[in-house]
């Protein structure tokens, strides 16, 4: 980075620092960050789009329909996320083989499962074994987002359940007086105003959110811990620029007050919009 | 081999009694309900005893936090801060770092060791969480329930321990029911984090793995695990129940808080 990096062996205190802090692997350290906070761009959103899909369905007048949105939000909760973690990225990956499989080798005869072995023709795996190596990163971060996402929807879909029954009956009453439709009632009358009631349950998803994203971890992503694990590791002389003892404890230390600082700033943004929504409202948080 | 001599050699291999060796091949039904049900072992006693723990910790930062005196007042909410506001996943890494520093300076060389380590840190945050709910109960506490103590001439620790706490657990009681259920779920972070396993001797959620990467099939161990869990949220709901209705007898039936179970997730 510096000119001054040349040789670290002969440099001591702040440079010796400052040239160990900008080595090509912290950049991928900090790099990480970035893929955290990309996580958390793509996986919100999406989680709150499965939330308000699950939450439609679980409101559905048609039984069946209704049972399927509350088993998805009832069966995520009542099991540690950690094991759906786990189990939706193998149970992901294994599902799209198995439909690729389908379409791409429909002659093929021998069972997929065999013993303890996946079997599926070369052309279904994904991503191809020839491909370059980002695009099984992207593929492996893909599957990531869209564990986050399912896991998350559940307990989104269950705040904004709630929410939507939280919306004073007059109103609705009231749209149905005017004419207006279902359709009509649900995307002016109660969307609109179900947010005020949500905001409580979704900001604590939020942080609760935030603070799953070290999780990456275990689904195999190269994230902020396998970093912090791997650069805060003892160096030897012989093997690196810049050796030291075992630093894992201060690369933490930093983590945990990365995250005490992105949940405290989160909550006092969310504070916030929270008394800028309910400003107006005839609720206690409004009246003030 | 049978059922039962399976459960015989694996039913209490989690803590280290009965056959030493994993299966390796040909993995039963049997097999897998048995070893993920005996890995259930570690989740339970790392619940339990946090739960029981945390509980005094958790009423004393509770009190803290709603002190007058700030010496008092500002480490319980740092305390709470740091705990609720950083990951469970990271303080394991953080504690389990710290403890083999520790152990190297050979002060308390055990905490490295999971069924110690990461009952403290299991212990540490399942306070704070619960502080929080015993902070927002104590702020809940009727002010006419107080007056009316002081009216009665009661004063101290007579007024906190026979009107004040009381109904400050009575108000709190149903999040801490979530708390206890969610503290559960997070024993399942132990053995994936810092934590080194012994002897392949894990929690439930390790030995759903174990089966899922040796099988290369998760859709056998992990619905077992997680009926396992289902029961076991089952029986924590049912024996804190019993406590709400305890906490809830002298109230007419429809003023009595209903256990509702509202998790909050993963910390």
């Amino acid at each position: 980075m510096f000119e001054f990096c040349a040789d670290p062996s002969v440099l001591t205190g702040g440079k010796w620092l400052s040239c160990y802090l900008t080595t090509g692997k912290h950049f991928l350290f900090y790099q990480s960050f970035l893929v955290v906070l990309l996580l958390l761009a793509i996986t919100a959103p999406t989680a709150l789009a499965f939330g308000f899909g699950g939450a439609v369905l679980a409101r559905s007048r048609i039984r069946p329909v209704s049972w399927i949105g509350k088993v998805y939000i009832s069966a995520v909760r009542g099991v540690p996320d950690i094991a759906f973690f786990l189990f939706f990225v193998i149970a992901l990956d294994q599902g799209i083989e198995f439909l690729r499989h389908q379409v791409v080798c429909p002659d093929w005869t021998d069972p997929i499962r065999q013993g303890n072995d996946f079997i599926v023709c070369d052309a279904a795996k994904t991503p191809q074994n020839a491909s370059p190596q980002i695009f099984h990163d992207i593929y492996g971060f893909a599957l990531a987002i869209l564990t986050y996402a399912i896991v998350f929807g559940a307990f989104a879909a269950n705040v904004l359940f709630g929410a939507m029954r939280a919306v004073p009956k007059t109103q609705l009453e009231t749209a149905w007086a005017y004419g207006m439709t279902g359709r009509q009632t649900f995307w002016r009358i109660l969307v609109p105003q179900m947010w005020v009631y949500a905001l409580p349950g979704l900001s604590n998803l939020w942080m609760v959110l935030i603070k799953a994203t070290p999780l990456l971890f275990l689904l195999g992503i190269e994230d902020i811990v396998y970093w912090a694990r791997e650069l805060g590791g003892t160096k030897q002389a012989k093997f690196s620029d810049y050796p030291h003892g075992d630093w894992r404890i201060w690369y933490f230390l930093f983590l945990l007050v990365f995250y005490l600082a992105f949940t405290k700033f989160s909550e006092v943004f969310l504070d916030r919009v929270m008394k800028r929504l309910t400003h107006g409202q005839a609720t206690l948080g409004g009246a003030s | 081999m049978s059922c039962w001599e399976t459960i015989t050699d694996y039913g209490l291999r989690s803590i280290g009694i009965g056959e030493r060796l994993l299966p390796k091949t040909d993995f039963t039904l049997c097999q897998q309900f048995t070893l993920i049900g005996s890995g259930l072992i570690w989740n339970i006693y790392f619940g339990v005893l946090a739960l029981l723990i945390g509980f005094f910790i958790a009423n004393a930062m509770a009190l803290g936090k709603a002190s007058a005196n700030p010496l008092l007042r500002k480490p319980a909410e740092l305390f709470i801060l740091v705990f609720r506001g950083s990951p469970l996943f990271i303080q394991f890494f953080l504690a389990y770092f710290i403890f083999l520093r520790m152990k190297q300076a050979g002060v308390l060389p055990f905490l490295t060791v999971a069924q110690w380590g990461a009952l403290v840190v299991l212990v540490l945050n399942t306070a704070a969480y619960s502080a929080e709910i015993f902070y927002g109960a104590y702020k809940s506490v009727p002010k006419g329930e107080v007056e009316a103590a002081d009216a009665y001439g009661l004063s101290g620790w007579a007024k906190f321990s026979r009107i004040i706490w009381p109904t400050q657990m009575r108000l709190a009681w149903p999040g801490y029911t979530n708390e206890a259920i969610f503290l559960f779920h997070a024993t399942t972070l132990v053995f994936f984090s810092g934590f080194p396993t012994w002897r392949q001797q894990g929690d439930a959620l390790y030995y759903a793995q174990y089966f899922a990467d040796k099988t290369f099939n998760p859709f056998i161990p992990y619905p077992i695990l997680a009926m396992y869990f289902v029961l076991l949220t089952l029986v924590i709901i049912a024996g804190f129940g019993i406590v709400n209705r305890y906490l809830n007898r002298h109230l007419a039936p429809e003023a009595r808080k209903k256990l509702r179970y509202r998790p909050q997730i993963i910390r």
